[in-house]
């Protein structure tokens, strides 16, 4: 009890009342709030609050829960919405056919997190591809550039080498990202045009590839695994289609073929989107 | 407890903390659904720690997407109907705070309901939130601030859109 008669800050206040204190420290407060009517009066009011709050909505833990939330029942039905999301993947690329295999546009519904995501990384591509002196934080001949941008984002990152589209990496910057920092990695072709890979955790599992045009630009996204991936460059399709064929190769090395499905492909459409899209990859 | 189990005695909390959010008992539900599909999902990805606050941060970042939907369609945003009857508690007390609630910044109202309602850690909401401790400290703060000055009936013009 060494600082019993220092002040009494707001914060300590608010660490008493969620019962998050010291328990040295906790005689002080009630010390302090004996002597000081105000902060009692605000720690009563606090206290009133969180007891109404839970006076309002504590029962609802005790209600019997509904079945469709039990596992039992949304075990029993993810297994056809797996089979419905799948067979929809694969009849988008049906549809895509010659022209393509991209499914253009989301769900009528609310926006996606990958949409949002998408956006995210349009916005950044936008903003950096513009900046002639600056458009990069960290250089890509500096060797830190990967170790660091790997471990804020949180997974092993690799910048895949686009040579073959005449692509060559100048480097990366870290960005706020949707949920969880974000890496965006920027190429530069002889011509000086950009393309940008924009890389971040996600929760959503796993979706298939998916093209959208915002202004002049075009962005393909997907996720897997636990992380988004956009691709971003002029509205070129079959051009990004390429370098995100290119990144996907990469990504499949990363993650062992092992690794089970996140959205198990039905037993009679085998080729998911994903097993064709390395086929064609390679 | 295995993975499942954890999930499965999380329920009941998700189905609170989801009507504390969205303050009306369907969407809370559909809101906890997607919470489980995703969860059962991606339990590949799940790598050990806390289940229940993984949980707690699946949802949270589901009702965001959900407020943003809602933001960018406004004509399908039911403004809350003061008189709709609701199964938790109809007393008046219980309406004020609801309303108190409502009026706040999402990220502070998440913030407040995971600390008083919940009963996570500063620590735990803050790994929810993605964000420092102090951060959470602020938004609670804030949050409380608002809500006395709304009980003590400093209310503002929202109080009765219909």
């Amino acid at each position: 009890m060494i600082d019993h008669n220092s002040p009494v800050t707001e914060d300590e206040l608010h660490v008493y009342v969620d019962g998050e204190l010291a328990a040295d420290r906790r005689a002080a407060i009630e010390t302090w709030l004996a002597n000081h009517p105000e902060d009692a009066a605000r720690v009563a009011a606090w206290r009133a609050q969180a007891e109404a709050i839970r006076a309002r909505y504590g029962a609802v833990a005790n209600e019997p829960v509904p079945e469709r939330l039990t596992l039992a029942y949304i075990t029993r039905t993810r297994r056809s919405w797996a089979g419905i999301a799948a067979a929809a993947a694969v009849a988008a690329f049906v549809i895509g056919g010659a022209s393509g295999w991209i499914a253009r546009g989301a769900s009528a519904s609310a926006p996606s997190e990958m949409e949002v995501f998408a956006n995210e990384a349009i916005g950044a591509h936008r903003l950096y591809i513009g900046e002639v002196r600056h458009p990069i934080e960290v250089k890509a001949e500096e060797n830190h550039l990967l170790p660091w941008l790997s471990r804020r984002v949180g997974t092993a990152l690799r910048a895949p080498d686009l040579s073959t589209f005449d692509l060559k990496l100048l480097g990366g910057r870290l960005l706020p990202g949707v949920n969880a920092p974000a890496a965006l990695f920027m190429y530069e072709s002889g011509s000086g045009e950009r393309v940008t890979i924009y890389i971040s955790r996600t929760t959503e599992p796993r979706t298939s590839f998916r093209y959208k045009v915002s202004d002049k630009f075009g962005a393909l996204r997907w996720s897997e695994g636990g992380y988004g991936w956009v691709v971003s460059g002029p509205d070129d399709k079959p051009r990004l289609k390429g370098i995100a064929e290119r990144l996907y190769e990469q990504l499949d090395i990363r993650t062992p073929a092992s690794a089970p499905p996140a959205v198990a492909p039905p037993n009679t459409t085998r080729s998911s989107a994903d097993q064709l899209i390395s086929r064609r990859g390679s | 407890m295995s993975f499942r189990q954890d999930i499965e005695a999380a329920i009941p909390a998700l189905r609170r903390y989801a009507r504390s959010l969205t303050r009306e008992a369907e969407s809370a539900d559909d809101l906890v659904q997607d919470t489980l599909v995703r969860a059962l999902r991606s339990e590949h990805l799940f790598h050990g720690g806390d289940v229940r606050s993984w949980l707690y941060t699946i949802l949270t970042n589901l009702n965001r997407n959900r407020l943003r939907s809602l933001a960018r369609r406004p004509t399908l945003t039911s403004i809350e109907d003061d008189d709709a009857p609701d199964a938790a508690g109809p007393e008046a007390g219980g309406r004020d705070i609801e309303r108190a609630l409502a009026l706040l910044v999402e990220d502070q109202r998440t913030a407040l309901l995971l600390v008083v309602l919940e009963g996570l850690t500063y620590r735990e909401v803050a790994e929810v939130q993605g964000v420092p401790i102090g951060t959470v400290m602020s938004r609670l703060s804030r949050a409380r601030v608002q809500i006395k000055a709304y009980l003590d009936g400093e209310r503002p013009a929202l109080r009765r859109i219909k």
